[in-house]
């Protein structure tokens, strides 16, 4: 019930400043970009591919647009989401608001799934308009939307594990920009360590791989919902959370 | 009611808080007292469990900061130092969503918040954007928020800063209003403030404890004579040496009245009974006396007595 009238504020809070909708914006204008190119080149090789029958066989709209948009989507992802989460604690550290929501009467963890909740409900609301793309590409050919589907689940799953990522290291300062800065730092780095897995060999490499935020999404952009991938979201959104909490009780310890 | 432990508080190396131990008993209103720094932000911080302690307890209603902090804050209401809102919010929701927030039932919540606006005269902004308010209105918007769910003890960090003295006399009314049914902590570095509101005072400096009582008393145990005014007939420069060689007389300071007539404002030793040894040397010595009295010390300067490292009062 708690959770719910501080998911509420959360949300009302995006709504009245331009930074929801700016977001909202980019979000869809440079996603609706990516897939106008690629479905243009599509559109361009599949003529191409007319005249040469026996070399359209290997060609598939999946392929071809659906997993490159997810992949351009992640990378959007990537950027927009820090600007999502930067508000959450920062904008109450640096108003004093937190003060009064620190001595109410409800846990830590509830502010928190409450914030976190509202985030990922923008997150939700960005990728669920996003659809809109893949919905206009089955109108003029076919697509199956099964990868398309676990695309999206995959999608919502790394956001997820960036909002919370976003989440916990807005506690640290009641600066937006830093928080922002920050965050997506954090989220570059833990999605660079999968590059650097290809030359570390052995376990290493697994370790590193297993940890690269962005390594679990190729399965979802290729239509496989494996049980680890979902798993390892879960966990990484459960750690952020767990973080957050840490973190706003050991600040009442520090100042 | 409320019942704090030598408290410390460490902020890193600095130390905001020193061992600092009070009781505030049902129905009070105890004033706390002390220049900017001297750490009563920190305290009150404690008390409402936004900070925890270094070293010492502290509970409200029973309730210990460090082990029943929930139960704790579902019976105080506090009003941080610098009333923080939700900008973008109106009045009425604003204080909605902290009556959902200290549970309020759902359909009691509409009650308490008309309840609460009654009581500290918001009627007329209600669906007003709270960061829109003039800082009087703010002030009791963060009153109000406190008031929510009627918790039996207030906590308020200086209710009357940066108002204007009709603000200030409003909302110091207000508090008033509160105190027939609330155990009220209160800080303050205004001093007046404490007399017109206060049971009791607490003066704190640098962390420290340096006085508890009521008023009255502070005000009674201080005023023993650390000052004396006098006025003689004659000459200044011979007055001013005469009187600076009594025994226990700290300055002297002459004023002139008219011709020949002199007001001389004397600093003394604490504790020392001057006055029959002064105009005995006045008198010796050949001069009139006209009048001898003790001067009395304001609040102002017994605050400032108690709380700069200077004795006799002379740190102004
Ligand atoms: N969050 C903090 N971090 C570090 N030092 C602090 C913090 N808050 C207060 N202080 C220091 O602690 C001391 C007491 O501050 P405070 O409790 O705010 O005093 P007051 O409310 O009486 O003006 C001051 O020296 C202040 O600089
Ligand atoms: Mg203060």
């Amino acid at each position: 019930m708690r959770v719910f009238s501080i998911f509420k504020r959360e949300i009302k809070a995006y709504f009245v400043s331009p930074i929801a909708y700016v977001i909202l914006a980019i979000f869809l204008i440079i996603i609706g970009f990516f897939f106008y190119n690629m479905f243009m080149y599509f559109n361009l090789r599949s003529m191409q591919m007319a005249q040469y029958p026996y070399m359209a066989r290997g060609m598939s709209l999946n392929e071809m647009v659906v997993r490159p948009l997810f992949q351009n989507m992640s990378v959007i992802a990537l950027l927009v989401i820090p600007m999502l989460t930067m508000r959450l604690y920062a904008e109450e550290k640096k108003s004093g608001t937190i003060e009064l929501l620190f001595t109410a009467p409800l846990s830590d963890v509830e502010t928190a799934i409450g914030k976190f909740l509202a985030a990922f409900f923008m997150f939700f609301l960005m990728s669920g308009l996003t659809v809109l793309y893949p919905f206009i590409m089955s109108r003029v050919s076919t697509i199956e939307w099964g990868p398309v589907w676990s695309g999206y689940i995959g999608f919502l799953l790394m956001g997820g594990a960036f909002i919370s990522i976003g989440l916990a290291i807005s506690t640290l300062t009641g600066n937006q920009i830093v928080a922002a800065l920050l965050t997506f730092g954090m989220l570059l780095f833990f999605w660079m360590i999968g590059w650097s897995s290809e030359f570390v060999s052995g376990a290493g490499g697994n370790v590193l791989s297993y940890l690269s935020l962005i390594e679990h999404f190729d399965d979802f952009a290729k239509g496989v919902c494996d049980t680890r991938d979902i798993v390892y979201y879960l966990s990484v959104i459960f750690l952020g959370l767990f973080t957050t909490v840490q973190m706003l009780e050991s600040s009442k310890w520090r100042a | 009611m409320i019942e704090v432990k030598s408290l410390t508080k460490y902020y890193g190396p600095v130390r905001a808080v020193d061992d600092i131990s009070f009781q505030v008993k049902k129905g009070e209103i105890l004033g706390f007292l002390g220049p900017n720094a001297a750490g009563k932000t920190t305290t009150m911080r404690i008390l409402t469990c936004y900070l925890k302690p270094t070293f010492g307890t502290a509970t409200v209603c029973g309730f210990d900061v460090h082990k029943n902090s929930l139960e704790l804050r579902r019976r105080i209401g506090y009003l941080p130092e610098n009333v923080p809102i939700y900008p973008e919010m109106r009045v009425r929701t604003y204080l909605h969503f902290w009556a959902e927030i200290k549970g309020i039932p759902g359909k009691k919540r509409r009650g308490e918040v008309n309840r609460v606006a009654e009581r500290c005269g918001l009627e007329n902004v209600l669906s007003r954007p709270t960061g829109k308010l003039s800082k009087g209105f703010r002030q009791r918007v963060g009153l109000a928020q406190a008031l929510i769910g009627d918790p039996e003890v207030l906590i308020l960090d200086e209710p009357t800063v940066g108002l204007d003295p009709k603000q200030i006399i409003e909302v110091r009314n207000l508090i008033k209003s509160f105190s027939k049914e609330k155990t009220i902590l209160l800080s303050t570095h205004i001093l007046p403030e404490v007399s017109m509101t206060c049971g009791r005072v607490i003066i704190i400096n640098e962390g420290k404890l340096t006085a508890i009582d009521t008023p009255e008393n502070l005000d009674r145990h201080l005023r023993k004579s650390h000052r004396v005014i006098m006025e003689v007939k004659g000459a200044c420069e011979s007055v001013t040496h005469i009187l600076e060689h009594v025994d226990g007389v700290q300055a002297v300071r002459p004023l002139r009245i008219r011709e020949n007539f002199f007001s001389y404002t004397l600093d003394t030793d604490i504790g020392k009974e001057v006055r029959p040894l002064l105009a005995e040397a006045v008198i010796k010595n050949g001069f009139n006396l006209l009048e001898i009295r003790p001067l009395e010390m304001s609040l102002e300067e017994i605050f400032l007595k108690l709380t700069t490292q200077e004795a006799g009062g002379k740190g102004r």
